[in-house]
């Protein structure tokens, strides 16, 4: 009776693996196919095409079976700067273990080393993506995987170039452990949904590090975002867990860490902020928890630019920035407590690590800068510090209610 | 005049005061290289220093020097020197030791802590660049106080004055402007007003230089515009030394005309 049963359970896993896995082919200089091309158009459903490592000089490749490309030691496909290199419009396709190079650039199309469309159960991993125009380009797709890619051009200016990873009308996509540089948005989401962005490294890039709009229900965890040239824009969006993400050195005159634009029921826990030009600039935004982020060394650590409501920061670590809020209206209906301020200068009598002082962390030359800009010349001027030290002694300017009643004597550990 | 210039000098580094103030920035500058651990961050904080402590030492010291070695210079005068020599040579002596005490008790510190590898080099040297214009701004305009006005009270508030008026007062004004023309495209004015101020010049010369030039936003990138090239850098120069200038042969006429 055993023995019946395991030569039935043999017999359909072979079955069934044979029916997944289909046949095998191979591409070499010395194979039966010494082009992607040709073992393409040879392939059924379901077939491994396994591309040994080499220099393949293609384009316009199309992938309109389920199938598997499986790279052998990193093959290389060259593009030639002739277009998208390759299309995939079927599902359950496998892209593994290749280097794609050299997509070349329109001003009409959007040219990708690969173009995804309307395809659903997709895994693209393990590729090392050079010179492109828009690296991954994937459209209208669902349930797919992009994991552990290398992207990167040589951007220069937005106009002429393109994204890293860019989605449109996707949902349930995993983006992780991809590294993306030199391009103009390292990701960028438009109409995606509960899709995970994780442990990403985006820099340099000429635009954002990540860009998303129209984007509801996405969780972004444990990515790095630096260097880039304005930072990460998230904007139009409802519903986003944005948790132990690192924004650094976004350093210029348009920058941010975080550009939060018309976001909706966000949680943003656990990020660090450090030395951007602006930590966090939040517009339009509402009922978001900041709760146990870290702020060092900005020039704002978060910027208020109106229509913001029902907002709550909640113990972050607000150390060393030049401001720490900036704030333009009279009118505050969002909360700062138990968070600790670097600048707070109060005192604790009773010994329980809350300030016995409230912190009122928009100082009167945040508020002049935000009345004319221009003022912005006399920063660190001793004519300010005196400035700002009679508006804390007795505060006329700054909205009244706008303080942090229990401000923490100790910074928080993570 | 060098004779004058090297007794002021030699009588000047001899003294207390001079030890004092080098101590002051020898020490200074060991701390902060010690706190932040990093010469990029200790130029940002030294800047702060600098900027407010140069000139008033420099008004204060020179006001106390003219006063005290008042006896000294009758003495001098009575002997066949050419007035000018006489005051221009102590100017020198007086702003030149100052500056030396500056230069020397920063640079001992940072040369310690390995600036001559760090990239701040540049950064630094135009730290004590302006430091130094700035004594030699700011003895001349004490000078000149001193010798205008022989009661030594009225002298010291005078110049006290002067130097609040520079480092606190015009940015007060400055800024009253600012918000008060709001409505106007204010970049020039804003250039301007700074380019007046040999405080402000060299705060915005060494804040252009450094990351947080980036929070100066679309006006800093005015600045950047006109103070972040080298024919900017050369104006600036050009005016800081107008500001030492002006003063000095304001000492140079007073010199000559005055009764003693």
């Amino acid at each position: 009776m055993s023995n019946c049963r395991v030569i039935l359970m043999l017999f359909f896993t072979s079955t069934y693996s044979f029916h997944v896995l289909g046949n095998s082919i191979e591409v070499c200089k010395s194979c039966q196919f010494t082009t992607i091309k040709q073992a393409l158009g040879h392939a059924n459903a379901h077939d491994t095409i396994r591309v040994y490592k080499g220099i393949y000089e293609e384009y316009n490749l199309e992938v309109n079976k389920p199938m598997v490309m499986l790279g052998i030691n990193v093959p290389t496909i060259d593009g030639k700067e002739q277009g998208t290199i390759i299309n995939i419009t079927a599902d359950s396709v496998v892209i593994d273990g290749f280097q794609i190079e050299n997509v070349g650039l329109s001003y009409t199309k959007d040219y990708a080393a690969i173009h995804v469309y309307k395809s659903r159960h997709f895994n693209i991993k393990n590729n090392i993506l050079k010179k492109v125009f828009f690296g991954l380009l994937i459209e209208k797709s669902h349930d797919g995987q992009v994991r552990n890619n290398e992207v990167s051009s040589d951007a220069k200016e937005e106009f002429n170039s393109g994204n890293g990873i860019h989605l449109w009308h996707c949902s349930n996509i995993e983006v992780t452990g991809n590294t993306l540089f030199r391009l103009r948005d390292g990701i960028y989401f438009e109409f995606v949904s509960e899709s995970t962005i994780s442990h990403n490294v985006s820099y340099n890039n000429v635009r954002y590090g990540l860009h998303f709009m129209f984007s509801n229900n996405d969780n972004y965890y444990d990515n790095e975002f630096h260097d880039n040239g304005a930072g990460v824009a998230v904007m139009f969006s409802k519903f986003i867990n944005m948790k132990r993400n690192k924004f650094y050195q976004n350093w210029g005159t348009a920058s941010f860490g975080l550009l939060l634009k018309e976001i909706y029921d966000a949680e943003i826990e656990n990020n660090i902020f450090e030395e951007n030009t602006i930590g966090i600039h939040i517009e339009g935004s509402t009922r978001i928890n900041y709760v146990h982020n870290q702020f060092n060394q900005n020039g704002w650590a978060v910027k208020f630019a109106g229509g913001c409501y029902a907002n709550v920061f909640y113990q972050n670590n607000f150390i060393s920035n030049s401001f720490d809020v900036s704030y333009n209206s009279k009118l505050n209906d969002n909360r700062f407590e138990e968070n600790y301020w670097s600048s707070y200068t109060g005192y604790d009598l009773n010994k329980d690590d809350i300030g016995d002082v409230p912190y009122r962390p928009v100082k009167l030359f945040s508020y002049v800068v935000n009345r004319t800009p221009e003022s912005i010349v006399l920063l660190r001027s001793l004519f300010i510090d005196i400035l700002n030290f009679s508006e804390k002694v007795s505060p006329v300017f700054t909205p009244d209610n706008l303080i942090d009643d229990s401000p923490k004597m100790k910074a928080f550990n993570d | 005049m060098f004779k004058i210039l090297q007794y002021s000098f030699y009588d000047l580094i001899r003294s207390r005061w001079s030890y004092v103030y080098f101590l002051f920035y020898l020490v200074l500058g060991l701390a902060l290289l010690f706190l932040n651990n990093s010469v990029s961050k200790s130029v940002i904080t030294l800047m702060n220093i600098i900027i407010v402590l140069t000139p008033m030492i420099g008004t204060i010291f020179g006001v106390m020097y003219f006063y005290s070695s008042r006896e000294f210079t009758e003495l001098l005068l009575a002997q066949p020197i050419k007035r000018t020599t006489i005051f221009i040579g102590q100017y020198l002596g007086v702003s030149l030791s100052l500056s030396l005490s500056l230069v020397l008790g920063l640079g001992i510190p940072f040369t310690i802590y390995g600036l001559w590898q760090s990239s701040e080099l540049a950064n630094f040297g135009l730290l004590l660049a302006s430091g130094t214009f700035l004594t030699f701004i700011f003895v001349a305009i004490s000078a000149n106080i001193a010798l205008l006005n022989e009661n030594r009270i009225k002298g010291f508030g005078y110049a006290i004055l002067i130097w609040l008026f520079l480092a606190v007062i015009y940015d007060g004004l400055f800024l009253i402007s600012l918000v008060v023309f709001e409505d106007y495209p204010l970049d020039k004015l804003a250039l301007v007003a700074t380019a007046l101020n040999p405080i402000d010049l060299s705060r915005i010369l060494i804040l252009l230089k450094l990351d947080i030039s980036a929070l100066l936003g679309y006006t800093g990138a005015v600045f950047q515009k006109f103070f972040g090239t080298n024919a900017g850098m050369i104006v600036s120069f050009f005016i800081l030394l107008v500001w030492t200038l002006i003063p000095t042969l304001f000492i140079r006429r007073i010199a000559v005309k005055k009764d003693f």
